[in-house]
C-alpha cells in the first residue's frame, strides 16, 4: 500500500503540476483572440490558424487541467443528498464512483482516442478550414487529457481506500456549498479590508 | 418482461440518471456513466425493442468525433474569456468603487441606497457577470450602511441578493452563452434578446423599491446629506451629462453623412471621452471647475461603461463575435486593473487558476451530457420527451408553464450548467414542434434559472448573502449603535418578495413576446412598441433627474440601434 501510495502522491504532483502550467495558456488565448480581432478589423486580414489557435489553446487548458480539478475535488456534484451524510458513507460513495462511474468512462476514452490521434497523425491531416492547422496537436490534447484523467483517477482510488483504512488524512475533504460562500467572502472581506488600508 | 423494459428504456434511463445525479457523484462522470451502462444494455435488448432502440456498437466509436465537437466549439470558448474579465474587474476593485460613488449620489433620497445597490448590481452584471462577487461586495459594504440608517432588514437583504443575480439574466452573462449553444442559436441573438427583458427587470425592481419608499417611508429612509463626504455637486455632474449629451450629439450629426446608421454609436463614444478626458484634465491640472462629486462619479463610472460598450457595443453592431468581445473584454479588463495599480502577478494568476477550473468543470459536464445525449437518443429519449411536452394541453402557453414550473423546481436543486446540458437540449425538438422561437425560450429559461438562485433554502445568492450579514450583534463603528444580527429568515423573507417580480417579469416575457423577438431587427410597426415598456413608468416621479435612463444611456447602445420591433406572431390563437 505504501508503494502505491508514493506512486499516487507523484501522480498528485505531475498533474497538479500540469494544471498550475495550462493556466496560462487562457491568458495566452485571451491575447491571441483580441489581436487577431482588431488585425481583422483594421487590416481586413483573417487567418483560419489564429482562430484555431484559440480553441487549441483553451482545448489544452480544461483537458489537462481536469486531473487536477479532480485531486482538488472541484468537479461539481449535486450535494443534496451527499452533503447530509457521515464523511464515512461519502468516502464510499466517491470509491464506488471512482471504480464504477470514472474509471471505466475514462479508460473507455483513453483507448478509443488513441487509434483517433494515430489516425491524424498518418495521413498528416489538416483542417478542412482555408489556412487551418494539423489537427492531430489538438487530438493528443484530448488524448493527454484523458490520460492524465485515467491516471488520476487511479490514484485517487488508491487515495481512498488510504482514507477509508485510515492510513492517511483526508487529502480533500468535501466542501458543501455554503462552506464554499463562507470562505470565498471571509477571503473577500480581507482583501476588502487590506485594500482600505492601503488607501488610507 | 425483457420487450417491455426495452421499449421503454428512455423513462427508466431517465429516472435512473436521477438516481446517479442524487448519489453525489460528480456531475461529469455520472452522466458519462449512466450513458455508457444504458448504452450497453440497449445494444443488448435492441433486437426485442421493435425498433424503438438503434444503438449498435460501431455508433459508440463516434465518441472521440463527439469530443471534437466540444473542444473545437468556438461559442464556448467564450466563456473563459468573460469568466477571466470578471474575475479581473472584480479584483481590481469596481464593485468598492462602484457602490461607494453611486451609494453616495443616490444615499440622501428616500430609497436611495436601495436605487444604488440595483444600478451597481446592473453594472456589475454587464461587467464582472459573478453573482457571488456581487453579492459578497454589495453585503459587506451597502448592508451595514443600510443597516446602519434603520432600512427594513428584509428590503435589504431582498434588494441585494436581487441585484446580485442580475448578473445571470443581463448580458454577456455565462448562462446565455451555454443557453445560446445547447439551443442552437447565436450568443449575439441570445444577448440581444436578453437585453431588453434584463432592463426592464431593473425597472421592475426600482418600481418595487419606490412603491415601498411611497407606502412604507420608514423602510428605506433618506440618508442624512453629511454622509455624502464628496460633498454636494449635483449641479456641476448635470452640466457634466449636459455636455456630454451636446458633445454626442454634435458628432451624431457632423458623422451621419459619412458613417451612416452608426454615427450615434461613434457620437456616443466621443461625447463620453470628451467628458471623461475633461474631468481627468480637470482633476490633474486643478482647474476647479467640477465638483468632487461630479468629478468621482464621472472618473469611476465611465471606465466601466466604456468596457460595457466595447464588449456588448461592438457585439450589438456586429463588428465582433462574442467571442473576440469576450476577448477584449478581458484585456479592457486587464488594462483597466493595471491603470489602477490593481494588476499583480498574484492577482493574474488567481483569476487564471479560477477560469481553469471553471472551464474544466463546465466543460467536463458538457462531455458527460454529450455521452449521456448519443444513448438516450439512441433509445428515442428525445421523441419521448417530446410527445410529453407537446401532448400538454394549452399548446404553448401550456408548454411554457410546465417548462417554467419544472425548471424552477429543478432549479431548486440542481446547478443551472446541469440544467442547461441535461434538460435544455431535450426541450429543443418539442419547442420547434410548436413553433416556439428558440431565443424566446432560451430568455424565459436564463430569467427562471436566474429566479432560481434566489430562492429558499438552496438559492445561491442567500448563501452569499448569509455569510457576509452579520450573525452576531455588532456596535457600529459610526454610530456607536448596537446593531442586531440579520436572521436568516429576514434574508428569506426579503427574497419571496423578489422571487415575485420575477414571476411576474417571466409571465410578462411569455406574454409580450416582442420583448425578447426584436433581436430579429424586422420593423413592423411602431406603435406596437409602446406595449412592451408598460413596467417602466413607477420610476417617473419619485427619482431625481439621475435616474436610471441617464445613467443607462451610455451603455445601452443596443435599443438606439436595434429599432424595436414587433414579430409575427408567436402565439398561436
Amino acid at each position: 500500500m505504501q508503494a502505491l501510495l508514493t506512486i499516487a502522491r507523484a501522480i498528485d504532483r505531475f498533474t497538479e503540476f500540469v494544471g498550475k502550467s495550462v493556466m496560462w495558456l487562457i491568458l495566452v488565448a485571451v491575447l491571441v483572440s483580441a489581436i487577431n480581432a482588431i488585425i481583422r478589423k483594421l487590416f481586413n486580414m483573417s487567418s483560419n490558424a489564429w482562430l484555431e489557435l484559440q480553441w487549441y489553446l483553451y482545448g489544452a487548458a480544461f483537458m489537462l487541467a481536469a486531473a487536477n480539478t479532480l485531486s482538488r475535488n472541484e468537479h461539481i456534484r449535486i450535494d443534496i443528498f451527499y452533503a447530509s451524510r457521515s464523511r464515512k458513507t461519502q468516502n464510499w460513495i466517491d470509491l464506488f464512483g471512482h471504480l464504477f462511474f470514472l474509471l471505466p468512462f475514462v479508460a473507455l476514452m483513453t483507448w478509443m482516442l488513441v487509434p483517433y490521434m494515430l489516425d491524424a497523425i498518418r495521413t498528416g491531416q489538416i483542417s478542412t478550414n482555408a489556412g487551418g492547422l494539423l489537427i492531430w496537436p489538438a487530438r493528443a490534447i484530448l488524448l493527454a487529457g484523458f490520460v492524465l484523467l485515467l491516471l488520476q483517477a487511479l490514484a485517487e482510488i488508491v487515495k481512498k481506500i488510504a482514507v477509508i483504512q485510515g492510513l492517511i488524512e483526508d487529502p480533500h475533504s468535501f466542501v458543501t456549498a455554503q462552506e464554499a460562500a463562507e470562505r470565498e467572502s471571509k477571503a473577500m472581506a480581507e482583501a476588502l479590508l487590506t485594500a482600505g488600508k492601503d488607501k488610507a | 418482461m425483457l420487450e417491455l423494459i426495452a421499449q421503454d428504456m428512455a423513462p427508466i434511463m431517465f429516472a435512473s440518471l436521477m438516481i446517479f445525479l442524487l448519489l453525489g457523484y460528480p456531475v461529469a462522470f455520472s452522466l458519462a456513466a449512466n450513458g455508457l451502462v444504458f448504452f450497453a444494455i440497449g445494444v443488448w435488448l435492441a433486437p426485442m425493442s421493435e425498433g424503438t432502440i438503434t444503438l449498435d456498437w460501431p455508433l459508440l466509436f463516434t465518441m472521440p468525433q463527439r469530443l471534437w465537437g466540444v473542444i473545437s466549439s468556438d461559442t464556448l470558448l467564450a466563456i473563459p474569456f468573460f469568466t477571466f474579465m470578471g474575475i479581473i474587474l472584480e479584483k481590481s476593485g469596481l464593485a468598492e468603487d462602484l457602490l461607494d460613488t453611486v451609494g453616495q449620489l443616490f444615499g440622501p433620497i428616500r430609497g436611495g441606497l436601495a436605487y444604488a445597490v440595483i444600478l451597481v448590481g446592473a453594472l456589475l452584471a454587464a461587467t464582472t457577470g459573478v453573482v457571488a462577487a456581487s453579492v459578497i461586495a454589495m453585503g459587506l459594504i451597502s448592508l451595514p450602511i443600510m443597516l446602519r440608517y434603520g432600512y427594513d432588514r428584509r428590503i435589504a437583504t431582498g434588494v441585494i441578493a436581487a441585484s446580485g443575480t442580475l448578473a445571470q439574466i443581463i448580458p454577456p452573462s455565462l448562462v446565455l452563452i451555454v443557453l445560446a449553444d445547447q439551443l442552437g442559436r447565436s450568443v449575439g441573438d441570445m444577448y440581444k434578446g436578453a437585453l431588453i427583458p434584463g432592463l426592464i427587470l431593473v425597472g421592475l425592481y426600482m418600481g418595487y423599491v419606490f412603491l415601498i419608499s411611497l407606502l412604507r417611508p420608514k423602510w428605506v429612509p433618506a440618508l442624512p446629506i453629511e454622509v455624502r463626504t464628496l460633498g454636494n455637486g449635483v449641479t456641476s455632474l448635470l452640466v457634466a451629462l449636459s455636455a456630454l449629451m451636446a458633445l454626442g450629439y454634435a458628432t451624431h450629426i457632423a458623422l451621419i453623412e459619412r458613417v451612416g446608421p452608426n454615427a450615434d454609436i461613434l457620437g456616443a463614444v466621443i461625447g463620453v471621452l470628451g467628458v471623461y478626458a475633461y474631468t481627468v484634465a480637470d482633476r490633474v491640472f486643478k482647474l476647479n471647475t467640477m465638483s468632487r462629486l461630479a468629478q468621482q462619479v464621472v472618473i469611476v463610472l465611465i471606465p466601466p461603461l466604456a468596457l460595457i460598450f466595447l464588449v456588448l457595443g461592438t457585439i450589438f453592431i456586429g463588428l465582433a463575435t462574442p467571442t473576440e468581445a469576450g476577448a477584449m473584454g478581458a484585456l479592457g479588463a486587464l488594462l483597466l486593473a493595471l491603470f489602477k495599480g490593481r494588476l499583480t502577478y498574484k492577482v493574474t494568476e488567481q483569476a487564471l487558476a479560477a477560469t481553469t477550473r471553471l472551464s474544466s468543470f463546465v466543460m467536463f459536464v458538457l462531455i458527460g451530457a454529450r455521452v449521456f445525449s448519443l444513448t438516450f437518443y439512441g433509445v428515442n429519449g428525445h421523441i419521448w420527451v417530446e410527445h410529453l411536452l407537446t401532448s400538454v394541453p394549452g399548446g404553448v402557453i401550456g408548454f411554457m408553464i410546465v417548462v417554467n414550473i419544472i425548471l424552477f423546481v429543478l432549479g431548486c436543486f440542481l446547478d443551472f450548467f446541469e440544467i442547461a446540458f441535461i434538460i435544455v437540449p431535450l426541450l429543443v425538438p418539442a419547442a420547434e414542434a410548436l413553433g416556439i422561437d428558440l431565443i424566446w425560450l432560451g430568455v424565459i429559461i436564463g430569467m427562471n434559472l436566474q429566479t432560481s438562485f434566489l430562492t429558499p433554502p438552496f438559492g445561491f445568492a442567500l448563501f452569499y448573502l448569509r455569510s457576509v450579514a452579520a450573525k452576531l450583534p455588532y456596535t457600529d463603528r459610526l454610530t456607536n449603535a448596537r446593531i442586531a444580527p440579520v436572521e436568516t429568515g429576514q434574508i428569506y423573507a426579503g427574497a419571496v418578495a423578489f422571487i415575485g417580480v420575477q414571476v411576474v417579469m417571466i409571465i410578462a416575457v411569455i406574454a409580450y413576446p416582442q420583448m425578447v423577438m426584436h433581436y430579429k431587427g424586422k420593423v413592423i410597426d411602431g406603435a406596437s412598441v409602446t406595449i412592451t415598456l408598460p413596467a417602466l413608468p413607477s420610476l417617473g416621479g419619485g427619482l431625481p433627474q439621475l435616474g436610471a435612463p441617464q445613467l443607462g444611456a451610455p451603455q445601452l447602445g443596443a435599443p438606439v440601434i436595434q429599432p424595436p420591433v414587433l414579430n409575427p406572431p408567436v402565439i398561436k390563437p
